[in-house]
């Protein structure tokens, strides 16, 4: 066993201190350590997006990063995202569109769409939508309706 | 093996120290580091430096005469970089190529560089470019660098010149001369999380019409990427004519030794080298 590490940092706006192997991904923190399970696991390699979150302003899958690299920063998983406005917008755009079938590609794009609603705001268009989610991999909408979802969520309501 | 420490330090004399007693694992993004750990292919040294915290190890700058890139600079900071876009516009290029938004966001230049994949997107460029790797350590208490260009680093797939104790600090690549013509191109499928079958890198000084200091990199069709002696000398300091041009894609062809994989097979390899390396050519000849 290796000695764990101890790391403090942000979730979701409110201070965490936990211990954790050297050796974990911040996915299984989030999952196992704290039980936080709406960020998902699939492919475990980067491949699917299924597990992105944003860390400092920046969208990452967490299946890739060490968790003890969290130390300092500050992590938002699907669960803080739905308490922004963008999330909200987001999560009513998605139900209106049907841009969720099995719904486990879900949580990863709405945080992957809240990072790109962040960086590009309303300049956020079909194209850049589609080269944004290139990272994220749904198996059942085929996509049209996802893409619908973010696009009207980028548009802020009067 | 276990890891028995983890530390990250904030200054580089601090990675070192940590590095001194061997069997380190440095730890950049991750990207390369967490599925080839967790798989059993490169497993974790007793200790794991994670060196994204070192300050001096991020950005890039324009000094003497060379674009000075940390080797904690992501892929995404790249392809924001006004310096990259200006000077060295195929490295950009082949960042838009790279991954998905979320890996770009994590992957280094210095990982990717260290990783020495054959279908590593940044070598090619990179080696066109003429780009040379630095790496500090600290034998016996006090730091010492080095520079090894970056065609000499890279030895194998996965392989290369960095001794374990060193790390790498830095991407230098001399600033291209006034007149300065680089073109990129890559094999895939698709733009984004797709490995190249062949990917070439050209920079070179216009003259008129006539190519000099011409570097030609070629990806993926050998066990590093490559260059091509037989198309520089071809090209170098004569005219761009048909005739011309078509020597150089043919030397480029033969200089080439792919494998045959999934991806394709080593013939079809060799022809696009040809073909693309014509395509390239012609581009610089009538733009
Ligand atoms: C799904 C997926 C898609 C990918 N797509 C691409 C792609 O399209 N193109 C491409 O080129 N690559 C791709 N990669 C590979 C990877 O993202 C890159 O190689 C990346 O640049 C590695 O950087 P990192 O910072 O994540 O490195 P890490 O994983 O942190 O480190 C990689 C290796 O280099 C060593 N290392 C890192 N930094 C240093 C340093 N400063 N000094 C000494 N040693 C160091 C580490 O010890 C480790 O062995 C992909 C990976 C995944 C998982
Ligand atoms: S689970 Fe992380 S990218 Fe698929
Ligand atoms: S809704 Fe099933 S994977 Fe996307």
């Amino acid at each position: 066993m290796s000695p764990k590490v101890e790391i403090s940092f942000t979730l979701n706006g409110t201070e965490r201190t936990v211990a954790v192997a050297p050796d974990m991904s911040t996915l299984a923190m989030l999952r196992e350590v704290i039980g936080l399970t709406g960020t998902k696991y699939a492919c475990g390699e980067g491949e699917c997006g299924a597990c992105t979150v944003i860390v400092d302003g920046l969208s990452l899958n967490s299946c890739l990063m060490f968790a003890a690299d969290c130390d300092g920063r500050s992590v938002t998983t699907v669960e803080g995202v739905v308490d922004t406005p963008v999330g909200e917008r987001l999560r009513d755009a998605f139900v209106q569109a049907g841009a969720v079938q099995c719904g486990f590609c879900t949580p990863g794009m709405m945080v992957q769409a809240k990072h790109l609603i962040d960086s590009l705001g309303a300049s956020l268009d079909r194209e850049a939508i589609k080269r944004g989610i290139e990272g994220n991999l749904c198996r059942c909408t085929g996509y049209v309706k996802i893409v619908d979802a973010i696009a009207a969520a980028a548009q802020p309501k009067e | 093996m276990t890891v028995d420490t983890y530390v990250a330090p904030k200054r580089l004399d601090e990675a070192l120290e940590a590095m001194r007693g061997g069997r380190a694992t440095i730890l950049a993004g991750g990207t390369d580091l967490m599925p080839q750990s967790q798989s059993g292919k490169t497993p974790l040294g007793r200790r794991l430096v994670n060196v994204r915290r070192v300050a001096e190890l991020h950005g890039v700058v324009l000094a003497n005469g060379a674009l000075h890139i940390g080797a904690l600079t992501t892929i995404s900071e790249l392809m924001a970089s006004e310096l990259v876009r200006r000077h060295l516009p195929i490295l950009g290029e082949a960042c838009e190529h790279f991954a998905s938004s979320q890996i770009r966001n994590a992957a280094t230049l210095g990982g990717n560089v260290c990783n020495a994949s054959p279908a590593g997107d940044t070598l090619v460029p990179l080696v066109a470019l003429g780009a040379a790797v630095e790496l500090a350590s600290k034998p016996n208490g006090a730091v010492s660098t080095r520079t090894v260009p970056l065609a000499e680093f890279v030895v194998g797939p996965g392989r290369t010149r960095r001794e374990p104790m060193e790390l790498l600090t830095a991407v230098l690549v001399p600033l291209p001369a006034a007149g300065s013509v680089q073109r990129f191109y890559k094999f895939g499928t698709r733009l984004g999380l797709d490995i190249s079958a062949i990917s070439l890198g050209l920079a070179a000084v216009r003259e008129g019409r006539t190519l000099r200091q011409v570097r030609l990199a070629l990806g993926a069709v050998a066990p590093t990427p490559m260059r091509s002696p037989g198309a520089e000398a071809a090209l170098e300091g004569r005219p761009l004519e048909t005739g011309v041009i078509e020597a150089a894609a043919a030397a480029a062809r033969d200089d080439a030794r792919p494998i045959s994989d999934v991806r394709a097979s080593a013939w079809y390899r060799r022809e696009l080298v040809h073909n693309m390396v014509k395509r390239m050519l012609t581009d610089v000849a009538e733009g």
